[in-house]
């Protein structure tokens, strides 16, 4: 019995489902724990206590939420696309499953060993722009159409800078494998990328923050110009998948900024994924953050900052990178 | 060069935003939490009028009814009633009906001679529509015995219109009364 259950999990296929599985849940206590982080910082932010009533601390108020976001009705809006409307927050959530399969953990927790693992998490982190789009166009609402359009053109120009930067740091590992990318990096502190690469470690981060929606760019929901942008017109579960969603986008980009830049699970006395994981969610820590310093900058700023800024220097980055590598050679 | 610098200024301001908000992060709570814990400088709060008891007995107002809050609320929101010693209650300053008498009659304002200095009043009724007052303190300001104040009463709520229709005589009445009870508790 144990021999057979062994010989499955060591099956790549069997360990895919398993991997599978085991995110799925990690996804939903991800959630449950960032909705309650996310809502205590702000409140410690602004110096008041946050979720407080529900259980001690407040801690059961994400389970009150989810009840609350699970039990009420679905509606759809007259005149909408039923079918692409329901499809969206679906199309927005799956494709997060799978681009945790290629993030490594440790060496040994790692869904997937995958060469082009890189490739595969930033293909389909894009699907989201086209959940957002469907979103705005099947709600027939003019405020969910004007978040997905803004949403599209935000996240075609921040994809240019974030792969600039991401191929910087692939040429100077030579893989796209990202625990390649996180080997040579566990020699200690200084051996971290973000000290070889700090220019490609900035200009991925606030990409990464423009392609997850958080503020200061979260003008796709814009909630003072857009009352919620794209997700306007859902409820109950169906705004809850695309929150969901949102919390493991996050979680998504930090941990590749994790194993590009600081070191993926190297670290000393605790265990590899421990040190992961506290790595990721200082950076989740940090964009939470952001969220609760920086006002919303305005579309033109947004698309300036981009076009002016980020693509020209991460493209003069990628230069000197390759120039370094052919030399060191 | 002069672009470059002002972005290198604008980014240096980004940190500084969040050095802000880090330490902020940090900083003990503001709000009060409120049915755990109340806020302790209630003396500045300007709640409802409230009448004044005399100097010598707790269940009798200063009021000497004069009328002059009377007159004096723009909002009409105040109307009292009285009587004089010796005749049947609510004769005079007939109740207008509660504010819904656009024009109040004093019987002291244009009619009548004041009163003989004698005659001793009582007072039958005090009432206050605060979902009409505006709180401009004139009927403080104006009476001429310092009968009326502000009360303290942050805490007041209702469901009901009729719940701010406010019975300030029996108010200051169950005031005394709780005032005796904790006197008898802590003598």
């Amino acid at each position: 019995m144990m021999a057979q259950l062994t010989a499955l999990l060591t099956h790549p296929l069997g360990q895919m489902i398993a991997a599978l599985a085991a995110i799925m849940a990690f996804l939903g206590v991800n959630g449950l724990v960032l909705l309650y982080t996310e809502r205590k910082v702000a409140g410690f932010i602004q110096r008041r206590p946050g979720p407080y009533e529900v259980g001690p601390q407040g801690l059961l108020q994400p389970f009150a939420d989810a009840g609350k976001l699970i039990s009420k009705q679905l509606v759809a809006p007259m005149g909408a696309d039923r079918l692409l409307f329901w499809l969206a927050p679906l199309v927005s959530l799956a494709p997060v499953v799978v681009c945790f399969l290629p993030i490594p953990f440790s060496p040994l927790l790692t869904g997937m060993e995958a060469n082009l693992g890189l490739l595969l998490i930033l293909a389909f982190s894009g699907l989201n722009t086209l959940a957002l789009c469907l979103a705005g166009w099947g709600s027939n609402n003019k405020y969910s159409l004007l978040g997905a359009a803004r949403a599209v053109a935000q996240s075609v120009a921040y994809e240019i800078p974030l792969l600039l930067a991401v191929l910087a740091v692939a040429f100077q590992a030579g893989s796209l494998d990202l625990s390649a990318i996180v080997a040579p990096q566990t020699k200690g502190l200084l051996s971290w990328n973000v000290f070889v690469q700090p220019l490609a470690f900035v200009i991925f981060f606030i990409s990464a923050v423009a392609e997850t929606n958080r503020a200061p760019f979260d003008l796709p929901e814009a909630e003072s110009e857009l009352t919620a942008g794209f997700h306007t017109e859902y409820s109950g579960m169906g705004f809850g998948i695309f929150f969901l969603a949102e919390y493991s986008y996050m979680v998504v980009v930090c941990a590749v900024a994790t194993a590009l830049f600081l070191g993926g699970w190297g670290g000393p006395v605790l265990p590899g994924p421990w040190w992961f994981l506290c790595k990721v969610f200082a950076l989740v820590f940090a964009l939470m953050w952001f969220r609760w310093t920086f006002p919303r900058v305005r579309f033109d700023q947004l698309l300036n900052v981009c076009w002016k800024w980020l693509i020209p220097l991460g493209l003069a980055n990628l230069v000197a990178t390759a120039l370094a590598v052919k030399w060191m050679r | 060069m002069k672009r470059l610098i002002k972005t290198l200024k604008g980014l240096w301001s980004l940190i500084v935003g969040l050095k802000i908000t880090g330490v902020e992060l940090f900083k003990p709570w503001l709000t009060v939490h409120y049915p755990r814990q109340e806020v302790t400088n209630l003396s500045s709060f300007r709640g409802h009028i409230e009448l004044m008891p005399a100097a010598d007995d707790l269940l009798t107002p200063r009021c000497i009814m004069c009328w002059k809050c009377v007159e004096i609320c723009p909002s009409r929101c105040i109307s009292l009633r009285m009587h004089v010693k010796g005749e049947e209650p609510g004769q005079a300053g007939a109740d207008p009906g509660l504010l819904l008498a656009p024009e109040v009659k004093s019987p002291y304002s244009v009619h009548l001679a004041p009163p003989p200095e004698k005659i001793e009043r009582i007072l039958d009724s005090y009432r206050l529509n605060y979902s009409l007052c505006s709180l401009c303190g004139l009927c403080v300001q104006a009476c001429p015995v310092d009968a009326i104040r502000f009360s303290r009463n942050a805490y007041l709520v209702g469901t009901t219109r009729q719940s701010f229709d406010l019975d300030l005589l029996a108010r200051l009445k169950s005031r005394a009364a709780s005032a005796a009870v904790s006197a008898r508790a802590n003598p």
